[in-house]
């Protein structure tokens, strides 16, 4: 069995998950045996219609609904082996990066995390995950009996066909030595790692006050926003806005870097983004290179016009 | 209070990534070592801070690698870590790696054990979360800010969407990203300090590795850039829709 963990944002599964949820159903078959989703919390969804990407089953565990690592690790790690588990699959976002290496302690199962492909089961079991930042791939070979894959977000396209899941809910508690002592969310923010679309600007925008043709850029796009990082430095825009080497890496369908002169530490923050159009009044500015479109010219007079030129075509 | 933070060695940002032995092997040619950025700027620069606050707090470094983590082990000395450990063994499996550290702590006492959010070479982001598992300890992943009161680290970790302020009892394992500290350079008393400090290396215990790196490849190459001219923005937007579809 392919035991695939799903992460939920307010009730509603979440797109990163969705991809997870295709992607175990895709390893499952590879290797000729089912695919069922561990849901942890009380959510708002159907899940007997996860059936569509290819679950036979879907396991709730419901009364759960303060995220704890250690606590859900145990869940998640019990299921697994309840279940004879023989591969079991996260997605490599905020939550995934905080469980699967402790199920990966308490199955002693090999992980590989930042999955961009199927595995290889031709000669065991190999899988392609990013590297040095996005700027390569390695292949690693998981050793153990029961593997563990988190796949990057944006690398795997959910596949929708026809089916229904079984859904079979239990009641489960866990004790947590963290206390949530308060919770802040930006409102009508985007998760950047979650968007399709990332508009993105650079020191090349002068100032925070300019700032609002980027945000109206970013909402007929319905995108999420992010900065390079002498402009979180500045505190121009917040630090989760950053992205690079050294902030958060992403890798939307559409990447548009505006006055961002694509310095390689930026770069490899976002060069798994399927297209990069790069906005910039400088034609020698290095993230042409590694641009598949883009506009010489100044983002003050751009960035209005393309926003209107999106308005006008949609 | 004892903090354990654990340093990696990894190649400059700008080092060019380039394979050799049939790309198997990572070519180490002309490159430049570096602490990774998360575990300097991050998680060693906040402990120092906390050091600063309470001069009782004593800060351990720990980095499981061959003698060439040595000098980036004295480098974290000389920003401000008290001591150092390496455990003697070169291998990139993190189930490995975190037990070599788990052992260390397991004896050592510490109330904090600090990684960084990955490393960015490997780009694992697994470390912290094993070494939890592998202690029995609680775990807050990818931390922007503590504090501590007592014996309660006062966390924020980046959740979706925003953030949350966690409250836990010592001792606990936390990986911090950017937000936590900024970055530092090494004053010359640190650094002379360094060369005298305790630098002790330790035999690993024996691991069965889970993982093996196989090869590497590098992505395929871009087609080049099609610039479309400034007076014609919709013509980009056309290209979007029809040639890339994506908008
Ligand atoms: C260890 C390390 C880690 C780092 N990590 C990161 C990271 O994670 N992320 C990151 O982004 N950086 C990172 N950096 C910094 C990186 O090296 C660059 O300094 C940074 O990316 C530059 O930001 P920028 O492109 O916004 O600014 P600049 O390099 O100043 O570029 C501004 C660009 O705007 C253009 N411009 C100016 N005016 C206009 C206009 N009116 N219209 C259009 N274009 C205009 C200019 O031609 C220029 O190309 C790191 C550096 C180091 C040493
Ligand atoms: N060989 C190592 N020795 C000591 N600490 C390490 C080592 N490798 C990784 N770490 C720590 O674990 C963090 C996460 O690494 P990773 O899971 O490889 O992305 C790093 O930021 C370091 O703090």
């Amino acid at each position: 069995m392919v035991l695939i963990y799903l992460d939920n944002i307010n009730g509603a599964i979440k797109k990163s998950s969705l991809e997870a949820l295709s992607y175990g159903a895709a390893v499952a078959k590879q290797l000729g045996t089912d695919a069922q989703a561990l849901v942890i919390g009380d959510v708002s969804s159907d899940l007997s219609a996860l059936g569509q990407y290819g679950v036979s089953k879907v396991h709730q565990l419901s009364g759960v609904n303060e995220f704890d690592a250690q606590g859900f690790a145990r869940l998640v790690a019990d299921k697994a082996t309840e279940g004879n588990a023989s591969v079991v699959v996260f997605s490599h976002s905020l939550s995934g990066k905080a469980l699967a290496p402790r199920v990966s302690v308490r199955l002693k199962a090999g992980l590989v995390t930042g999955a961009v492909a199927l595995p290889d089961t031709s000669n065991g079991f190999v899988v392609k995950k990013s590297v040095f930042s996005g700027k390569a791939f390695a292949n690693v070979r998981i050793n153990s009996a029961i593997k563990i894959v988190s796949l990057n977000p944006n690398a795997f396209t959910a596949v929708l066909g026809a089916g229904s899941a079984e859904v079979v809910t239990t009641a489960a508690t866990i004790s947590s030595n963290v206390k949530i002592a308060s919770v802040s969310k930006s409102s009508g923010a985007r998760t950047l790692t979650e968007s399709e679309i990332v508009v993105s600007a650079g020191r090349g925008m002068k100032g925070p006050e300019n700032w609002g043709m980027i945000e109206e850029l970013a909402d007929v796009l319905n995108a999420g926003l992010a900065c390079s990082r002498p402009v979180a430095d500045a505190h121009w825009r917040p630090h989760h806005e950053h992205v690079g080497q050294t902030g958060v890496a992403i890798a939307p369908n559409l990447y548009i870097a505006v006055g961002i002169s694509g310095a390689i530490q930026h770069l490899a923050g976002v060069n798994r983004s399927k297209t990069i159009v790069v906005i910039n009044k400088d034609p020698e500015a290095p993230f042409f290179k590694a641009a598949d479109y883009g506009i010489v010219g100044d983002a003050f007079e751009v960035i209005p016009k393309l926003t209107a030129a999106l308005k006008a075509g949609s | 209070m004892k903090i354990l933070v654990c340093i990696s060695k990894t190649p400059d940002t700008t080092a060019k990534i380039a394979f050799t032995d049939n790309n198997t092997k990572f070519d180490t040619n002309g490159v430049q070592w570096i602490i990774n950025p998360y575990d300097e700027w991050y998680a060693l620069v906040r402990a120092i801070e906390l050091k600063e606050a309470d001069a009782s707090n004593s800060i351990h470094l720990i980095s499981v690698g061959g003698s060439d983590a040595e000098p980036i082990l004295r480098k974290a000395l000389a920003l401000g870590g008290d001591e150092a450990i390496r455990v003697n063994i070169d291998i990139d499996d993190s189930y490995t790696i975190a037990t070599q550290i788990a052992e260390v702590a397991k004896s050592g006492g510490y109330d904090l054990i600090l990684t960084g959010k990955e490393t960015i070479d490997h780009n694992g982001s697994t470390l912290g979360g094993m070494v939890a598992e592998l202690l029995n300890l609680p775990y807050i992943s990818l931390a922007t800010k503590l504090d501590m009161n007592g014996s309660i680290a006062h966390v924020t970790r980046e959740i979706d969407g925003g953030q949350e302020l966690d409250e836990v009892a010592t001792p606990v394992v936390i990986s911090a990203q950017k937000g936590m500290a900024e970055a530092r350079i090494p004053n010359m008393r640190g650094i002379m300090a360094a060369r005298t400090k305790p630098l002790s290396v330790v035999e690993p215990v024996a691991c069965d590795a889970l993982t093996s790196t196989v090869s590497f490849e590098m992505p395929p190459a871009k087609a080049g850039v099609k610039l479309v001219d400034a007076e014609n923005v919709a013509e980009l937007v056309r290209l979007l829709k029809e040639e890339a579809k994506v908008v």
